[in-house]
């Protein structure tokens, strides 16, 4: 039986995208953990995150960052919000936070404009740049739900872009690893797509 | 192009039954609440909002197993409030599966709990609800109430809604006590103040009695979402007819 391992480091509601995953779910066996030992017998990764970057990066032991890394270097990984933008080089919240490095691309405040709320909080279109397997059945410039203050404003793997006053990239994409701004565990039928598009991936 | 506007149905939960008053007052039953989120999420609402408005310590486990059975079954984010009135609560009802946790007394009589809790949570599922009246029959000014609407408080909306967004608060539930239940519309001149007040997002409540209002409640009052109880429970109107008359108005929806 496929594992998919959902990574618990202390932070956010986990119990939304574990639910999703089953709902999504045919025979895989869904765990939510952040025991090393567990993590390391799992086939995929859920790299979620809600909360402040730098609570969430120092939420990780050496331990569980070692053996989390060691996963998202070769496994198929999903990683969702705050997750995403741990994988990306840096960020500007919390007076600047260096990430993991493992995607393209800055993390900075949300453009404040005229007429634009911040934090983006809502559903929004996800405009797809170019093709990928996990939007199987998704059409292009379906809306998901968002909810953050920072975003990547440009990036060499990114996939999809949304706008709210300005642009920014809603999807990251390299080899095993699928990144995205929104969360599809509260995208309703589209998002439970998303997941069983995953769940599906093979690599 | 920018964020789709919000319709958000909201249950009033009293011992876990959906329920609805007048003004607060005159509660009348409207059904089981998992059964009424589901069917809202069927019919597209674009996130759910429930209150515990009884809120005592011999409820609460209700609450939690209530707002478990919600979110394990819609897929859709899920604000909780009443009664919260430190971390812990919040701790409790994001662990049952809330993805907000709205504030209100707490916040007003310990504005450093907002800060405590969004360094805590962040400020993305901090909600500051604040029950707005006015302070006279100009509808020009209004003060803050709390306990349920049972106490006012003196203090100026305006000014707290700027504090509320300083210690950390990620969103604002604005109700009009003068509104609520009386299906004359939302008090529109209440929530263009607040929304051209502050930069976060801003939920407008009380009042709707048709679409038109909803409509109203954006265009008017500046909100970024739409709150609404009776209109929906008793079936008057489904949420897809209220999108389709927003969609027709020119608003940015989801459909």
């Amino acid at each position: 039986m496929t594992k998919i391992a959902v990574i618990d480091y202390g932070m956010g509601n986990l119990h939304s995208v574990s639910k999703a995953l089953e709902a999504a779910s045919t025979n895989e066996e869904i765990l939510v953990t952040s025991e090393p030992e567990l993590i390391k017998t799992a086939d995929k990764i859920v790299l979620p995150g809600v909360g402040a970057i730098k609570d969430c990066l120092e939420a990780f032991s050496d331990e569980l960052r070692r053996t989390t890394l060691e996963l998202i270097s070769n496994k198929p990984t999903l990683a969702i919000c705050v997750g995403m933008q741990m994988l990306l080089e840096s960020s500007e919240e919390n007076e600047g936070v260096t990430c993991l490095k493992i995607l393209d691309g800055k993390i900075v405040k949300i453009p404040p404009l005229i007429d634009i709320k911040v934090p983006h909080m809502g559903w929004n279109k996800v405009n797809f740049m170019s093709d990928h397997f996990l939007w199987k059945k998704i059409p292009d410039r379906s809306f998901f739900y968002f909810v953050h203050s920072y975003c990547c404003l440009s990036s060499s793997d990114a996939i999809s872009e949304t706008s709210h006053g300005t642009n920014f990239i809603s999807t990251l994409s390299k080899e095993n690893i699928f990144a995205v701004q929104f969360h599809p565990e509260k995208s309703q039928n589209l998002g439970l797509q998303l997941y069983k598009n995953f769940l599906d991936w093979k690599i | 192009m920018s964020v789709a506007k919000r319709i958000i149905p909201c249950l009033d939960v009293d011992k876990g039954r959906v329920v609805k008053g007048v003004n607060f007052v005159n509660i009348k039953d409207a059904g089981d609440p998992v059964e009424i989120a589901k069917r809202y999420d069927e019919q597209g609402a674009d996130e759910l909002t429930m209150l515990d408005i009884t809120a005592s310590s011999e409820t609460r486990e209700t609450t939690y197993k209530t707002v478990e059975s919600i979110a394990g079954q819609v897929f859709i984010p899920l604000t909780v409030g009443g009664g919260v009135r430190n971390t812990q609560d919040i701790k409790r009802l994001l662990r049952s599966g809330a993805d907000k946790v709205s504030i209100n007394t707490a916040a007003v009589e310990n504005p450093d709990f907002i800060k405590e809790a969004s360094d805590k949570f962040g400020s993305q599922c901090i909600v500051v609800a604040i029950d707005a009246k006015s302070i006279d029959d100009t509808f020009t000014s209004w003060e803050v109430v709390t306990y349920g609407g049972r106490k006012r408080t003196g203090i100026d909306v305006l000014q707290w809604v700027q504090n509320a967004k300083d210690y950390g608060a990620g969103e604002i539930l604005l109700t009009s006590m003068d509104r609520d239940g009386t299906k004359e519309g939302f008090d529109n001149k209440l929530t263009k103040a607040v929304s051209s007040a502050i930069s976060i997002p801003v939920i407008a409540s009380g009042g709707v009695g048709n679409l038109q209002h909803l409509v109203d409640g954006i265009k008017e009052g500046g909100a970024e979402a739409v709150l609404a109880a009776s209109i929906f429970h008793y079936s008057e109107f489904t949420i897809q007819e209220a999108k389709n008359a927003m969609l027709e108005s020119g608003l940015e929806i989801r459909i």
